[in-house]
């Protein structure tokens, strides 16, 4: 048995992964694990920008970041923990500046910003200005960026290893169990603190924007270690995915002037969100392209819409809406602007699409994208045992596996790349000091046992069942029926599907009986994480009888303070059998309003 | 539409040498290769092993050989090679099990270039200013995703997988010639070493199997002006 030891181990080396390793690795003796080289971790496909309200196009204010970022989320974030990260959202910038990442620039030189979904001036209501962008590979820059710091910095790293395990001795984190893909061999890491940063489980449903990595492998592992997860009910589906291939068009097409069309070709998201029209919230969108669709107004009958960022378009739109330049002129973009803009929109629908968007409109439809649920936490990361927010000794999440929850029912463009860097960087922080001030727990007989049971009844199963069969059916059943609109009577029929698929998934086994990257085993193991993860997700949605944010439900189409201002919070026995409790939501500042854009 | 896929295929545990094996599968013109690898993979042959993530060609995690040319297989559609399609391993590399080969080598170079931005000056309260055009300045070296896809094609790194290859060259050009760093003296002494950029002869190969679309020769092309220069321009 391969043993070493770590004063903090961060699971993941996508954004919120290397921020931790990086802070936590000032103080503490750290190492990140990570199944894929870091550069491919799924942080790297966010486009379009960063939220802070920096103030360097319009004025801008953390306070408004913060109401919008409330709203957003129809009421079901903590207001505490949202004031906190939208606070910290301007010095998180610069600091990223400071780290070299190469921003766009305003004409005399600061952080270049754009409009983006539900991010509003909030004395006018009009659209303000506050991603900060590096063309449309955001994402991208940030995560090279952080890879690059921690190479600076020489920070340790476990590339290709998949954490299968976490281990606990007398309800505290004691370090985590890997499985190292070129060998296939088992490694324990010995640690006082944890920290996952594993990303989403979008991989769930069928039409989705996410990377093949993204299958919940934190949220599923800490859940049958008996921890809870919270608000699994609530998945953004992102409005504009490329149509059938779920990638993701970002925002910032909109923000740059890009409008959507139906099959009348009219703009219709007048009639949904009469103030900011395009750049209202992501749920409200997808809900609006979806009754479109549903009514025959798709283009050709088909289940799409388009979004056209022609130049012809854009500015024809500008114009009504009366959109000004900062210096008061009227707004105007040319072809060669939205290249220069929107780089790898254009390559993207180029190659995959054979469309030009600069002369042609793109197909798109909705498409699965974030997990506003996950792994509970408080403003700092540390992960939490239960309703009434018992710290977990030594367990810490952050990034889109974590639920801290900022973006309660719904989450803003922008802000899960904010949410990465800044609580990234509190977990970090806070698990090195913890680390400091405790001693290493002893391992348990068997660490890596638990585990290790899981993978020989992978490999011993009676393969009379296909993987590949059973993500299929997943992915179509969820993506139906837990998807945008969702109704009692289909997600019942969801969870009888899922259900027989875990039984069925019993059965698979895989016919690569090899050590040396077996990607099978692991992909079957990952497959095993979905399923449980869109179990919990259709439990906790079923509970909730009211439509709030990215659960919207046509059998209870309003949203319902009085009962449902609430988490919720999954637990599963050993038995496999999922309790739910709740626990109040945080209100400081802001009362729950009507939402309307 | 009929596809017939020839694999490269390899398990260290249980073959001598390597093999092609040949794949039957429906498909459309519009799939990407990678779809297809997957499908071989969940229906076909659970055991064929290869490397991917994103699936759009922004994660750099599927680098290979298709129909001779690198390429990234999850940007590449059926429409663009045919229905005929050999898939192999990058070239220059170990291979370690089908389509993965052992990358440490191309990221032991990439470390070599300090990939990394530096500026001991104590940072401004706000942001270092930037102008849009200094910004534009390494604006293509920084979309790289380091797939490997320009080193494994370069001649000079199958030569020898000591040369420093095109991937770091972009990442060095990426810093020295970002105004606000003050490290770019060191690095370009590190490129102009024997394994640095004299042993680029031009060939182009790199630029043409750029999936990011990067002009790597023209940034190796300013790395050697600024060698000779001593210019940053
Ligand atoms: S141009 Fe230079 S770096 Fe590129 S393939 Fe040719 S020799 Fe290699
Ligand atoms: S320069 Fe292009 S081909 Fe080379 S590693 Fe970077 S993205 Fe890949
Ligand atoms: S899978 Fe990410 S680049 Fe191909």
């Amino acid at each position: 048995m391969n043993i070493h030891q770590y004063e903090v181990i961060v699971v993941g080396a996508g954004g919120a992964g290397l921020m931790a390793g990086l802070y936590a690795s000032k103080s503490a003796k750290t190492a990140i694990i990570s199944k894929l080289y870091p550069t491919r971790s799924h942080t790297g496909t966010a486009q379009g920008g960063i939220g802070a309200a920096l103030g360097n196009v319009e004025e801008d204010h953390p306070e408004w970041h913060t109401f919008d970022t409330v709203k957003g989320s129809d009421y079901l974030g903590d207001q505490d923990a949202i004031e906190f990260m939208c606070t910290e959202a301007v010095p998180a910038i610069y600091e990223l500046e400071h780290m070299g990442l190469p921003f766009d620039r305003t004409p005399d030189g600061r952080i270049a910003q754009r409009p983006f979904g539900g991010h509003t001036n909030n004395v006018t209501g009009k659209p303000v200005p506050r991603a900060c962008h590096a063309a449309d590979r955001t994402g991208h820059m940030i995560l090279q960026t952080l890879y690059q710091q921690c190479l600076k910095n020489n920070v340790t790293f476990f590339d290709e290893f998949q954490v299968v395990d976490l281990i606990m001795v007398d309800g505290k984190a004691a370090g985590v169990v890997a499985i190292e893909l070129a060998t296939g061999e088992f490694h324990v890491f010995h640690a006082k603190a944890v920290i996952f940063a594993t990303g989403g489980h979008g991989r769930i449903w069928e039409i989705t924007s996410n990377a093949y990595a993204f299958t919940g492998d934190g949220p599923a592992i800490t859940m049958r270690r008996g921890l809870p997860l919270e608000d699994m009910e609530f998945f953004q589906f992102h409005p504009t995915g490329i149509y059938k291939l779920g990638i993701l068009i970002t925002e910032g097409v909109r923000g740059e002037g890009g409008v959507l069309i139906n099959g009348l070709g009219e703009r219709f998201m007048e009639k949904y969100a009469p103030k900011v029209k395009d750049l209202a919230s992501r749920d409200v969108i997808s809900r609006a392209i979806y009754m479109e669709i549903r009514e025959g107004r798709g283009v050709n009958g088909q289940n799409y819409v388009y979004l056209d960022v022609r130049p012809e378009t854009v500015n024809k739109y500008a114009a009504l809406d009366g959109r000004k330049n900062p210096d008061g002129s009227p707004y105007t973009v040319t072809g060669e602007q939205i290249l220069a803009k929107l780089p790898d929109i254009v390559d993207f629908c180029r190659v995959y699409l054979g469309v030009d968007p600069v002369t042609q409109p793109m197909p798109i439809q909705p498409t699965a994208h974030y997990a506003m649920g996950g792994i509970p936490t408080n403003k700092y990361g540390e992960a939490l045992a239960d309703e009434k927010n018992t710290v977990v000794p030594g367990l810490y999440a952050a990034g889109e596996c974590a639920c801290v929850s900022v973006h309660g029912a719904n989450r803003l463009g922008t802000n899960s790349l904010l949410d990465l860097v800044v609580f990234g960087k509190y977990a970090g922080l806070r698990a090195a000091e913890y680390a400091k001030g405790a001693d290493f727990a002893p391992l348990p007989d068997d660490p890596a046992g638990f585990a290790r049971a899981q993978f020989e009844r992978i490999r011993n199963a009676d393969g009379t069942e296909n993987a590949f069969d059973i993500a299929v059916t997943m992915k179509k059943v969820m993506f139906d029926d837990m998807g945008i609109f969702r109704s009692g009577k289909g997600m019942e029929n969801a969870l009888n599907v899922v259900r027989e698929l875990k039984e069925r998934f019993k059965h698979v086994r895989p016919t690569d009986t090899g050590s040396i990257f077996n990607m099978e085993l692991m992909n079957i193991w990952e497959l095993g994480n979905l399923l449980d993860l869109a179990e919990v997700t259709t439990v906790s949605a079923l509970a909730r009888t009211e439509s709030r944010g990215g659960h919207s439900r046509e059998d209870y189409p309003d949203r319902d303070d009085k009962n449902w201002l609430k988490h919720t919070m999954a637990f599963v026995d050993e038995q496999g059998r999922i309790a739910l409790k709740y626990k109040p939501v945080v209100i400081t500042k802001f009362e729950p309003k009507v939402r309307t854009y | 539409m009929e596809v017939t896929l020839k694999i490269f295929r390899y398990n260290p545990e249980k073959d001598k040498k390597p093999s092609y094996k040949t794949y039957k599968l429906e498909a459309v013109e519009t799939d990407r290769v990678l779809d297809l690898l997957e499908k071989v993979k969940g229906y076909q042959d659970g055991t064929l092993s290869f490397r991917r993530s994103c699936a759009h060609g922004i994660c750099g995690s599927d680098a290979m050989r298709i129909n001779g040319m690198n390429r990234l297989a999850c940007k590449t559609l059926v429409r663009d090679v045919g229905t005929r399609i050999t898939v192999e391993p990058i070239l220059g590399l170990r291979v370690i099990k089908d389509l993965i080969v052992d990358m440490e080598p191309f990221f032991d170079n990439y470390k070599k270039v300090m990939p990394w931005f530096i500026n001991n000056d104590p940072p401004p309260e706000k942001e270092r200013l930037q102008s849009p055009e200094a910004r534009l300045r390494f604006d293509d070296t920084t979309k790289c995703i380091l797939c490997a896809c320009c080193t494994t094609s370069c001649p000079s790194f199958w030569g020898s997988d000591e040369y420093l290859g095109p991937a770091a060259f972009v990442n060095a050009h990426r810093f020295i010639f970002d105004d606000r760093d003050q490290a770019a003296a060191e690095r370009l002494k590190i490129v102009n070493e024997v394994m640095g950029v004299s042993r680029c002869h031009t060939v182009f190969n790199c630029t043409l199997a750029c999936p990011r679309e990067i002009q790597i020769t023209k940034a190796i092309g300013e790395l050697k002006m600024a060698l000779v220069t001593g210019v940053l321009s």
